[in-house]
């Protein structure tokens, strides 16, 4: 609803109110903090849940995954793409793991699924390549984080 | 060739070189100004402070696909940047930036046109300004252009009036058209107080000419509280809008000059113009030159004061832009004609009542 409040003079011709305007601007242009985050230097603090940059947990150098393919069927992107073989001292592992990070939403359904404690989100969120290759398991297996 | 021509000529690159480079500096300016006033920090990383900031952005501007597109009458969209840009170098032509020097018994003018009918020329060609404007907006063959170039020809319409009503008590009180007599007569004295005398500065014997003029002069520019033509949030971009790389920079270099000569008259016509600032007059008597080199020297310190009281005004346009919401289309024609124009004749009739009972 429109309402037209009554005003008074002074405030009718404007020009105090633009006086007072310009020192509001001016106190600002001098005195307030400013809130930049100076990007390379400083790094806003995210929280310890940000859900980032992926990556598979390892005990003992070898990945928690047994290729039990629930993250590849609960992902709503269908962006993971795991090829299961078999080992003589572990049943089944992942021969082929890959994540396509052009297609990840970053939902986290991934890491909730898991049964091993095998894939998880790091907080790492800078991941602007020059190459569109998908994330493979040997960079997957880098530990990104203590998830 | 006679030294009056070398100095022509001087003065000439002079005033386009000190113009042209108002440019890159402004750009910086104002985005560190907005920036900091909005509790940014701005540009800070293209050498010190960010001052290569500017550079940076020309040499983008100059590498940008130059495209035209394919639904522009192409003529007058060439035209147009080219169009808004020439009226903005020339109207600074009158403006006197320095007293006269004296050498080998020859009067050199620091002003590159001595014209009589001084104020005349300016308002004829800034109003010229708008042209390219309007076809900008017409040859764009988009709405938003079309629009942004409709409300600036209403705007140009509704703000010359009180534009150059608001001039003529300056006139009157100086009884001329001339840039130069006006500053002359600013620097006589209005009254003191002990030792301390006032000046006749246009602001004190004309206050509400003065802010006449400086609303007009925003309006002018086309700049923020009156940047109708270009309104980002309802016009996207206005007038400009299908333009881009060195063209789009050429619209953008007309607002800045435009707004240079903007400041530049209101400094002379209000402020005293080329008048040295307090406190360079007790500088000057400490260098004690006399003859030529202390002409030379006045000269070059007048030029300083002019320059600082142009940065004021420049200063205070960013300010401003980062300061007031723009006006609603109606607002601004009731400002213009509802109330600029009719203060502005209050003006002229007190200014000729001041005049005649010599009060002025
Ligand atoms: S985060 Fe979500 S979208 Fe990305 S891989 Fe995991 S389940 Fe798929
Ligand atoms: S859910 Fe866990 S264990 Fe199963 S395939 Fe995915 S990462 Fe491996």
């Amino acid at each position: 609803m429109l309402l037209s409040k009554k005003k008074g003079f002074f405030t009718r011709i404007y020009i105090v109110e633009i006086i007072q305007g310009l020192a509001i601007t001016l106190k600002n242009f001098f005195f307030s903090r400013k809130v930049t985050i100076q990007y390379p230097e400083e790094r806003r603090a995210y929280s310890d849940r940000f859900r980032g940059l992926h990556y598979i947990k390892a005990t003992n150098g070898v990945e928690n995954c047994t290729a039990c393919m629930l993250c590849p069927t609960v992902c709503p992107a269908e962006c993971i793409h795991i090829e299961a073989g078999e080992q003589a001292d572990k049943e089944k592992y992942p021969v082929r793991f890959e994540i396509d990070l052009l297609r990840c939403c970053f939902c986290g359904m991934c890491e909730e699924a898991c049964p091993k404690d095998a894939i998880k989100l790091s907080a790492i969120y800078e991941m602007a390549t020059h190459s569109r290759e998908v994330l493979r398991k040997d960079m997957l297996l880098e530990q990104r984080g203590n998830k | 060739m006679d030294n009056q021509f070398l100095f022509m000529l001087a003065k000439l690159l002079f005033v386009v070189v000190a113009l042209i480079s108002v440019v890159p500096i402004m750009l910086w300016v104002e985005r560190r100004g907005a920036a900091l006033m909005q509790n940014r920090l701005g540009p800070n990383r293209a050498g010190p402070f960010g001052l290569l900031q500017a550079l940076a952005d020309m040499i983008k501007f100059f590498w940008k696909e130059d495209g035209v597109p394919g639904h522009v009458r192409a003529v007058p969209y060439l035209c147009a940047p080219l169009v808004s840009l020439a009226p903005a170098f020339m109207t600074f032509a009158v403006i006197p930036f320095a007293g006269n020097i004296i050498f080998n018994n020859e009067v050199f003018e620091f002003q590159v046109a001595h014209l009589d009918v001084g104020f005349l020329y300016i308002f004829a060609i800034a109003s010229l300004g708008v042209y390219g404007i309007v076809m900008a907006g017409w040859a764009s063959q988009s709405a938003y252009a079309m629009m942004g170039a409709l409300r600036s020809a209403s705007q140009l319409m509704s703000y010359e009036l009180p534009m150059g009503l608001s001039v003529i008590g300056v006139i009157l009180a100086a009884g001329s058209f001339q840039l130069q007599d006006i500053v002359a007569l600013q620097s006589q004295e209005l009254f003191h107080i002990g030792s301390l005398s006032i000046p006749k500065l246009g602001i004190f014997i004309q206050p509400l000419g003065f802010l006449i003029f400086l609303t007009c002069a925003f309006a002018e520019t086309n700049r923020l509280p009156f940047d109708l033509a270009e309104g980002e949030s309802e016009l996207i971009a206005g007038y400009h809008i299908e333009y881009g790389a060195m063209k789009f920079a050429m619209f953008m270099m007309a607002e800045y000059i435009n707004m240079t000569t903007a400041s530049g008259l209101i400094a002379t016509l209000y402020f005293g113009g080329f008048q040295l600032l307090p406190g360079m007059h007790t500088v000057l008597d400490l260098i004690h030159l006399t003859g030529f080199e202390g002409d030379c020297l006045r000269a070059g310190f007048q030029m300083l004061s002019f320059g600082l009281k142009i940065a004021f005004f420049m200063w205070f346009f960013v300010w401003v832009r980062w300061t007031l919401p723009r006006f609603r289309y109606d607002q601004l024609m009731d400002l213009g004609w509802k109330v600029l124009m009719p203060l502005a004749m209050v003006n002229i009739a007190l200014t000729v009542m001041l005049v005649v009972y010599k009060v002025i």
